[in-house]
């Protein structure tokens, strides 16, 4: 039998299995590419949210998009994927068995890039088998691939990014979220992620778990409680709640039974991991791992590891130069290092102790804690640089140090800097003029940015807010302004409503309110009919 | 519930209308989205039962990982209906252990 042979084989269709195939295709190597599913682009069709960093990593473009890019670039550069196709397994000189149609198949590859990414942990509790118990992952697989409301009301166990992001997705897709729930004394993700969930009013339990799943055949309630410094519920702390969903975001594993079955080397990552080097490459001379298979991170990183990888092996091969790879994979791994950089870095992970941001201004507690900035918390810091001046200018409520920079250059008036180090909160210049484009409220991916008008007359002021809910309020509606808590504080009317090819389904409504809410009104909703 | 209007993504693609039966009994789904998610649509919750305890399971990776969703599938056991494209008139019946009851 003639086994055919390729120069690389990529396993696995998603972030960073694309990239890697794109680069070495572009490189001038013979790239196939195979996944299990019947279609490719892994998680990223699921991610409706505009993603974080700079220009260089897709910053303000949702993750679906990205994945469309990936798709057609991957098409340009000639990468042939191979779909419906399980790789059972890698054994020597680089032979893969591949199910495909229910037969098997062998190839042969110079190079390897295993990126098969990660799974969901699961946590056992009283009723975690239950139907209605599904992953976070699978919520999202539900909602934004299939168009199917994954329940009618959740419980959401997990803060960080994908229990937040995830929550707020099942808010778009018409599902009511009950709560947030995490045992961490510490919401786990991006404060600006848990801001905009806790401004529509859904309530953070940290330092609490989930007890009980109750139901016969399904879930019909969820009970939490509180949990001590041993993360032991506390009896009588007990909350019950009304759900039909109970959904996990604890945490992702790698899936790296393939790389352990070549021979990689293995560590304890978060889960076992193939052990690389800076390049991706692994224990085993042309097999490469690249995105959460090599540890958990996130798509934005996935796809420059697998770049990363994608250069290596054409290097190995031949298609890259000393000199082209050292630079190209240089440029890269300055472009990775940005990620890793801020608040939530890598190196930061777990610390509970960080009090002020690398600027020295005392963190919001309140944030960290509830998921939400107290009243005349945002004033210290310097997107608030313009607060109270007259005319319309952003507030910028971006408090904690991530890496992130399409607010930059959003303003082409220079009301918005950076600066060079991507982490650097973002300020408001007061002496810039805004002409209240709202560019810079459509691009922040943490829907962070808000225009204010207190000087628009009759004691009023205008609050302009990033709304990606349906039905969109039309101008004239009439109804209550809730503030960062999802408390009603005021009245509020639409006066307008802005939506743009460029915004991205990002609609800028403007609400008006009595002036002295101009700082506290930040989300709008609408009078029951 | 299907998601009428998404204020991202619009309107979903779907594939023709087709039926198919859970049990015997006649459900309607979108050809080619996965049979998990035109059961889920259908508020049908229990995919299988275990085979010891009779316990209850329904989706819970819907990535094909778990095999939480398994059902039977034109007769034939432990189909992921949550990787497994809906097709006109397939029979579905939910999975006890590793078969399902007589209809």
């Amino acid at each position: 039998m003639k086994m055919k042979r390729y120069e690389l084989a990529v396993i696995g269709a998603g972030p960073a299995g694309l990239c890697a195939a794109i680069e070495a295709a572009n490189a001038g190597m013979q790239v196939v590419v195979f996944d299990e599913n019947a279609k490719p682009g892994g998680q990223l069709f699921k991610q409706i949210h505009k993603f974080f960093g700079s220009k260089e990593h897709g910053a303000k473009i949702r993750g679906f998009r990205i994945g469309q890019q990936l798709l057609a670039q991957a098409k340009e550069a000639g990468v042939e994927v191979m779909l419906d196709s399980v790789v059972m397994g890698i054994f020597d000189c680089n032979e893969l068995t591949v199910m495909h149609n229910d037969a098997t198949h062998h190839y042969k590859a110079d190079n390897i890039v295993i990126a098969t990414g990660a799974m969901e942990n699961a946590i056992p509790f009283d009723g975690w088998t239950l139907p209605g118990v599904i992953g976070a992952g699978a919520a999202q697989t539900l909602m934004n691939l299939h168009g199917v409301q994954p329940g009618s009301r959740v419980l959401m166990l997990g803060s960080g990014n994908v229990g937040l992001v995830v929550s707020f997705q099942l808010l778009q897709a018409g599902v009511q979220v009950a709560a947030v729930v995490d045992a961490a004394p510490r919401v786990g993700g991006y404060g600006v992620h848990a801001a905009k969930l806790a401004r529509t009013g859904v309530p953070f339990y940290l330092s609490h778990t989930v007890v009980k799943a109750e139901g016969e055949d399904h879930v019909t309630a969820a009970v939490i409680a509180q949990v001590n410094e041993k993360f032991e519920p506390i009896p009588g702390t007990e909350k019950r709640f009304e759900v039909d969903t109970i959904c996990l975001a604890v945490g992702l594993s790698p899936m790296s039974q393939l790389a352990a079955m070549a021979g990689c080397e293995m560590a304890e990552k978060g889960g076992r991991a193939p052990v690389v080097d800076q390049y991706g490459q692994t224990s085993v001379p042309g097999i490469f791992a690249a995105g959460d298979v090599a540890g958990i991170e996130e798509a934005s990183s996935a796809m420059i590891t697998g770049r990363i990888t994608g250069a290596s092996a054409a290097h190995r091969s031949g298609y890259l130069d000393d000199e082209a790879f050292a630079a190209r994979t240089q440029e890269l791994r300055a472009s990775l290092g940005q990620l890793h950089e801020g608040m939530f870095s890598p190196a930061n992970k777990g610390r509970n102790d960080l009090t002020v941001t690398d600027e020295g201004i005392m963190l919001s507690q309140s944030l960290l804690h509830k998921g939400y900035m107290e009243d005349g918390e945002i004033e210290r810091f310097p997107g608030a640089g313009a607060v109270h001046t007259v005319g319309i200018h952003p507030v910028i409520e971006c408090s904690q140090n991530i890496p992130c920079n399409p607010c930059q250059d959003a303003c082409r008036f220079g009301c918005i800097q950076v600066g060079d180090h991507i982490t650097n909160l973002p300020s408001v210049n007061q002496a810039a003029k805004c002409v209240g484009c709202g560019v810079c409220v459509a691009n922040c991916s943490g829907q962070a940015i808000f225009l204010v008008d207190e000087s628009i007359g009759d004691g009023a002021a205008s609050v302009t807010l990033p709304y990606e809910f349906w039905p969109l309020p039309a101008v004239g509606d009439q109804g209550t302004a809730l503030n960062r808590a999802g408390k009603p504080v005021c009245k509020a009317e639409v006066v307008n409503v802005r939506q743009a090819a460029a915004m991205d389904g990002t609609a800028l409504l403007t609400m008006k309110v009595p002036k002295e809410y101009a700082m506290t009104a930040r989300f709008f909703k609408k009078e029951e009919a | 519930m299907r998601i009428e209007h998404h204020p991202i993504l619009g309107e979903f693609p779907k594939g023709r209308k087709v039926q198919f039966t859970l049990d015997g009994k006649t459900m309607e789904g979108y050809e080619g989205e996965p049979i998990a998610a035109a059961l889920r649509a259908a508020g049908v919750m229990t995919h299988r039962h275990t085979s010891r305890l009779d316990k209850p399971r329904g989706i819970f990776c819907a990535i094909g990982r778990c095999t939480d969703c398994v059902m039977v599938v034109n007769g034939r056991p432990n189909v992921r209906t949550c990787v497994t494209p809906l097709e006109e008139g397939m029979r579905v019946q939910t999975q006890y252990g590793v078969k399902a009851k007589e209809d």
